[in-house]
């Protein structure tokens, strides 16, 4: 049976990944580590604080695991929320698991919490380093309607594996952010179909940004992912250097692009107005046309 | 303080560190140790090119300095906010420069960060908040969102967010309550050749914040928390 990903809880989106009742929740509700910030803001606060971890089995193989909920707060990052996530990569440096899972979905920083969230964040991106540096992977999966943003962003792209929905976007500002600074001319966030192609799996597919794209169903992120536990990319100079050529070559091939279907007809993609209708299946059709063209 | 007159008080005239667009690089001496030096300047937004630029300074000097110090000056309104960067996957740029960053360490470079103006949320993250340590100048200033803008958006009122954050560091801007809540090592007053000297005989190699914010009463929290992780279903 398919479940939708994107309109899942966070629970959910756990179990349905994961091998059949291997889940173990680690610092579960019954706990009741809550934010005292919001308590004192006079906000509403949650007994997981916005993020389910535990450990668990994926195809076979031990793995640490973390979903964000958007549900609550749009998944902001606050102490105690970050901190869960610092511990569980610490765990995974400890327990040496297969793979460390994160299903992301966050708007980034809470700023209800906001100094906190941004000093946690920081601790998350250092702490996930330590456990690739250790040779562990950690797989980014994102499809929630929140997406992934600002401090989220950052930490999706220092993992090791990426995989995405077209419904869950990754990026940095959120598009409401940008109209309000620069004008509804400078993106107009109430285009749905502008931002989607925008931020979007499907862009971040072709672009190479995510390394798997799959249709909004929880059985099409755990193939992903299990897909994914073979991929540990070391982080080298020589990988780096090549990640930097990569960037650099991206603004000399598409700096000067207004739009990402200006893009995706410079990799060749054919018939660019139709990509958004596509099924994921059919997006991976067109990946190796849109390669081939870039090399 | 901008970023001339900084430089001159840390390494007086023994450095060669110069201004390309809002990027600031180059080398200084202290004490007889050649240092790198790499930042940003004039609160620039960090667009994909800037992000670009810092993490090609910190390339070179693993590739042809190995084991040379670096000192990350931070003055940023953070992020660019534009959709060309956004189309670009802005956040992969800035994420490669924190790995960039990050490599730099783990090759034996020692990375100081040092806040000399402003730093802003996205800016700051794979800046100065990546670096073994972070300080800061005392009128530097260290911010999320201005309260008006956090009112706005969180729907507390702004008396209310102003009245608790004098006793709370959790959210309002001030480099203050970075220190107490242990983003912030300390702040650098007086002498500022003194104040790197001793970062670099001090700064720590692993992550400490947490419990640093913990011992300054700042952030109760996070350290408690990192523990109760890492001890939960563990048979005692």
């Amino acid at each position: 049976m398919k479940h939708s990903f994107a309109e899942s809880t966070a629970r959910m989106r756990v179990n349905h990944l994961l091998d059949n009742g291997s889940f173990h929740e680690i610092l579960g509700p019954a706990r009741r580590v809550v934010s005292p910030h919001l308590a004192l803001l006079g906000v509403p606060f949650s007994f997981d604080d916005g993020v389910v971890i535990g450990s668990g089995i994926l195809n076979g193989q031990p793995v640490l695991i973390a979903a964000q909920e958007g549900e609550f707060m749009g998944g902001g990052v606050g102490e105690v929320h970050g901190a869960k996530l610092v511990g569980l990569f610490r765990r995974a440096l400890r327990d040496r698991p297969s793979a460390v899972v994160v299903l992301a979905e966050s708007g980034g920083v809470r700023l209800h919490e906001a100094n906190a969230g941004l000093i946690a964040v920081s601790e998350v991106m250092r702490a996930l380093l330590d456990v690739r540096a250790a040779g562990i992977a950690v797989l980014m999966l994102i499809g929630g309607a929140n997406g992934c943003f600002g401090g989220m962003g950052l930490i999706a792209r220092c993992a090791d594996y990426v995989v995405m929905s077209d419904i869950g976007r990754m990026s940095m500002s959120g598009p409401e952010v940008i109209e309000s600074s620069h004008g509804v001319e400078e993106f107009d966030s109430r285009d749905r179909a502008l931002v989607w192609r925008t931020t979007g799996g499907k862009h971040r597919y072709l672009m190479d940004d995510c390394d798997a794209l799959v249709e909004d169903d929880i059985e099409a992120f755990r193939q992903a992912a299990i897909e994914g536990l073979r991929h540990t990319r070391p982080l080298t100079l020589q990988a780096l250097l090549q990640e930097h050529a990569l960037l650099t070559n991206r603004i000399t091939d598409f700096g000067d692009c207004k739009d990402a279907t200006d893009i995706w007809q410079r990799l060749g993609v054919p018939n660019t107005s139709q990509v958004t209708d596509l099924e994921a299946a059919q997006v991976q059709v067109l990946k190796p046309l849109a390669t081939a063209e870039a090399l | 303080m901008n970023w001339e007159k900084l430089v001159t008080a840390i390494f007086g005239s023994h450095h060669q560190v110069t201004r390309l667009g809002d990027v600031i690089s180059g080398t200084g001496e202290l004490r007889g140790q050649t240092l790198a030096v790499v930042g940003t300047t004039d609160h620039t937004a960090i667009g994909i090119e800037i992000a670009l630029a810092q993490a090609q300074l910190v390339l070179e000097t693993v590739q042809n300095h190995p084991g040379r110090a670096i000192l990350l000056l931070v003055d940023t309104q953070g992020q660019r906010l534009r959709h060309r960067d956004e189309l670009l996957c802005i956040n992969r740029y800035m994420a490669h420069l924190g790995c960039c960053i990050e490599l730099a360490r783990r090759q034996g470079h020692q990375v100081i960060g040092l806040v000399y103006d402003q730093a802003l949320s996205g800016g700051f993250i794979t800046s100065g908040l990546i670096a073994d340590a972070c300080y800061a100048l005392p009128e530097a200033e260290i911010r999320v969102m201005r309260l008006p803008a956090m009112a706005r958006v969180t729907k507390i009122p702004e008396e209310v967010l102003e009245a608790l954050s004098a006793s709370n560091p959790v959210f309002a801007p001030g480099v203050e309550n970075y220190v107490a809540m242990g983003g912030i090592r300390s702040l650098w007053t007086g002498d500022l050749a003194a104040a790197l000297q001793d970062a670099l005989n001090t700064a720590p190699r692993v992550d400490v914040r947490a419990t640093d914010g913990a011992a300054r009463g700042g952030r109760m929290l996070a350290a408690q928390v990192i523990e109760q992780v890492l001890a939960d279903g563990v048979a005692a």
